[in-house]
C-alpha cells in the first residue's frame, strides 16, 4: 500500500470523532489527488472539525478537485453542500462559477448562500477565456448586489466581503463596476440594520483601494 | 425548536390565532396559537390579553401534571416585549410546574424589567446544596440555568454572592450559566476564561452553548478561541458577531484594530 492509501485506510478505520479529525488532518496534509474522494466524503459527516480539515486539504489540492466535486455534490445534505461551497470558494476556479451564482441567491441553506457569496468575490479571472470575463464579472456583481438584500445577516455580511474582493480585482479593468459597488456600500451604511455589517462596510471602504481608485 | 409544533403547517391570520387561543374546545389549536403569536411577534393588545389569560389556564394538562398552554403562553409573552406581562410572569415563578417556571424565567430575561429580580433570587434558596435532581424527573429542583442567566442579563449585581457557588455545580449547563452571569455582573476575566475552557470540551452541545454564551456576553479575549473551536462555522460567526457588537458599542465611530481582527476572523469562516 502506498503512503496515501495507508492514510485513506486510517480515515476509513477511524471509530471516534477525535480519531477521524486526526486521520483527516494527516490525509489533508499529504496534498495528494488520490485523497480527493475520501476528503469529499468527509464533508458529509456531521463532524465540523474533520470537515474543516478536509476543506483545507481539498483547497490545497486545488483545481483537480473541482470537476470531481461538481459531479459528486450531495444535494440533500446541506451541511456537506456548505462545506463543498467553501472548497469552490477557496479554489476560485471559474468552472464552479455557475454553481456559485445560483447558490448565492437561491440555495435553501443560509450556510450555502453565505459560502457562495464569499466565493464569488474570489474567482481567479485569469483562468477564464478573456472574452468571457467582462460578462461573467457583471453577472457576479449583479448576484452579489442582490445578496446584500438577503433575509439572513450572515449572507449579507458575506455579500459585502464578496463585493469588496470583487471591487479590488475590478479596480483597473472595470472602474464603472467599482463605482456601482461603492454606491451600494454608501446606501447600505444607511439602510443596513446590523451594526456588525455596517462596520464591515466601513472597513471595506476605509481599507480597500475602492475609494482612492474612484 | 423544542416549542415548535411539528405537524401544523396551518397558516393563521392574527384574528384567527387570537380566536383560536380564546376558544376552549380544541386544546391543540390553543397551544399552537399561543406559539404562533410569539413566533410572529403579534404585539396587539388583544393578543397580549389572550396570552395573559392562557397563563392562568387550568384545562390543558399534560400526563406529567404540567401545563403545556401556560408554558407556551409564557414563552410567547417573553418575545412580545409587553411590560404588562412582567407581574403575571413573576407570579409564574412560584408555580408548581417546573417548565412553567423555566419558561417564565426565560421570558422575564427577555423583557428586561428588573422588578422580578427578588423573585428570581428566591429560586436560588438553599444554594448549590439544594440544587439537586428531582427523583424520577429529568431536571433539577429549580430551572437554575434559566434563572441564573436571567439574573446575569438583568444586571442583578446584588445576587453575585448567591450565583458564584453555582460555577462549581456538577451540572455543566448550570455551571456555565453561572460563569456567563458572573462575567456579565463582574466583568472578571476568570469567568470568561471558564467559558473559553468549555470551547475545548468533549461535548459538541456544550461547545455550541459556550459559543453562544461568549457571543452574548461579548468576551473580547475569546475571539481566536471561538474561531478555533470544533463546531459549525455558522455558530462561530454568530458568536464573533456578538463580540464585534460589544466592541462597537464601547468605542467611537472609528473602527478599532480589535474590531478589524474580529472581522478578519469572521471573513475566514464564511
Amino acid at each position: 500500500m502506498s503512503d496515501v492509501q495507508q492514510l485513506i485506510e486510517a480515515v476509513n478505520q477511524a471509530d471516534s470523532a477525535d480519531l477521524l479529525l486526526k486521520t483527516v488532518e494527516d490525509l489533508a496534509e499529504a496534498t495528494d489527488q488520490a485523497a480527493i474522494p475520501t476528503l469529499v466524503e468527509v464533508l458529509g459527516f456531521n463532524n465540523p472539525g474533520a470537515a474543516v480539515a478536509a476543506v483545507d486539504g481539498l483547497i490545497k489540492i486545488g483545481d483537480p478537485v473541482v470537476p470531481y466535486l461538481l459531479k459528486n455534490l450531495d444535494s440533500y445534505n446541506y451541511g456537506a453542500r456548505a462545506w463543498a461551497t467553501r472548497v469552490f470558494a477557496g479554489i476560485g476556479d471559474p468552472a464552479a462559477l455557475d454553481l456559485l451564482l445560483k447558490a448565492a441567491v437561491s440555495d435553501f441553506s443560509q450556510s450555502v448562500r453565505r459560502a457562495a457569496a464569499k466565493g464569488l468575490g474570489s474567482i481567479i479571472w485569469s483562468k477564464l477565456p478573456a472574452e468571457e470575463v467582462i460578462t461573467a464579472q457583471q453577472k457576479v456583481l449583479k448576484t452579489l448586489l442582490l445578496a446584500t438584500e438577503d433575509g439572513e445577516w450572515v449572507v449579507r455580511y458575506a455579500a459585502v466581503v464578496g463585493l469588496e474582493a470583487l471591487g479590488n480585482t475590478l479596480a483597473i479593468s472595470q472602474p464603472k463596476l467599482v463605482s456601482e459597488i461603492i454606491n451600494k456600500f454608501q446606501a447600505l451604511i444607511i439602510s443596513e440594520p446590523e451594526a456588525a455589517i455596517q462596520a464591515r462596510i466601513k472597513y471595506a471602504i476605509n481599507n480597500g483601494q475602492l475609494l482612492t481608485d474612484n | 425548536m423544542k416549542d415548535e409544533p411539528k405537524n401544523e403547517a396551518e397558516q393563521l391570520t392574527v384574528e384567527q390565532a387570537i380566536a383560536n387561543l380564546k376558544q376552549k374546545e380544541d386544546l391543540g389549536k390553543r397551544y399552537y396559537a399561543a406559539w404562533w403569536l410569539g413566533k410572529f411577534r403579534v404585539r396587539e393588545t388583544e393578543a397580549i390579553a389572550a396570552l395573559l389569560m392562557a397563563l392562568e389556564d387550568e384545562q390543558d394538562r399534560a400526563p406529567d401534571g404540567g401545563y403545556p398552554l401556560r408554558r407556551n403562553a409564557a414563552r410567547a409573552l417573553g418575545k412580545l416585549g409587553d411590560k404588562n406581562a412582567v407581574e403575571p410572569l413573576t407570579r409564574c415563578l412560584e408555580f408548581p410546574d417546573f417548565y412553567v417556571r423555566e419558561a417564565a424565567a426565560q421570558a422575564l430575561e427577555m423583557l428586561h424589567d428588573r422588578q422580578c429580580i427578588p423573585s428570581l433570587i428566591k429560586l436560588l434558596d438553599g444554594g448549590v446544596a439544594a440544587a439537586t435532581r428531582v427523583t424520577g424527573k429529568p431536571h433539577l429542583v429549580q430551572p437554575y440555568e434559566a434563572v441564573i442567566e436571567a439574573l446575569g442579563t438583568l444586571g442583578a449585581t446584588g445576587a453575585v454572592d448567591l450565583i458564584e457557588p453555582f460555577t462549581q455545580h456538577p451540572t455543566e449547563k448550570v455551571k456555565y450559566a453561572a460563569a456567563r452571569a458572573m462575567y456579565q455582573l463582574t466583568k472578571e476575566d476568570r469567568y470568561g476564561e471558564m467559558l473559553i475552557r468549555a470551547l475545548s470540551g468533549d461535548d459538541l452541545q456544550l461547545r455550541r452553548s459556550a459559543l453562544m454564551d461568549l457571543g452574548a456576553v461579548g468576551y473580547l479575549k475569546a475571539s481566536q478561541a471561538i474561531a478555533d473551536t470544533l463546531a459549525e462555522n455558522s455558530m462561530k460567526l454568530i458568536a464573533l458577531k456578538g463580540l464585534l457588537e460589544t466592541n462597537l458599542d464601547n468605542q467611537d465611530p472609528e473602527i478599532s484594530t480589535q474590531s478589524i481582527n474580529i472581522m478578519n476572523l469572521m471573513d475566514s469562516l464564511l
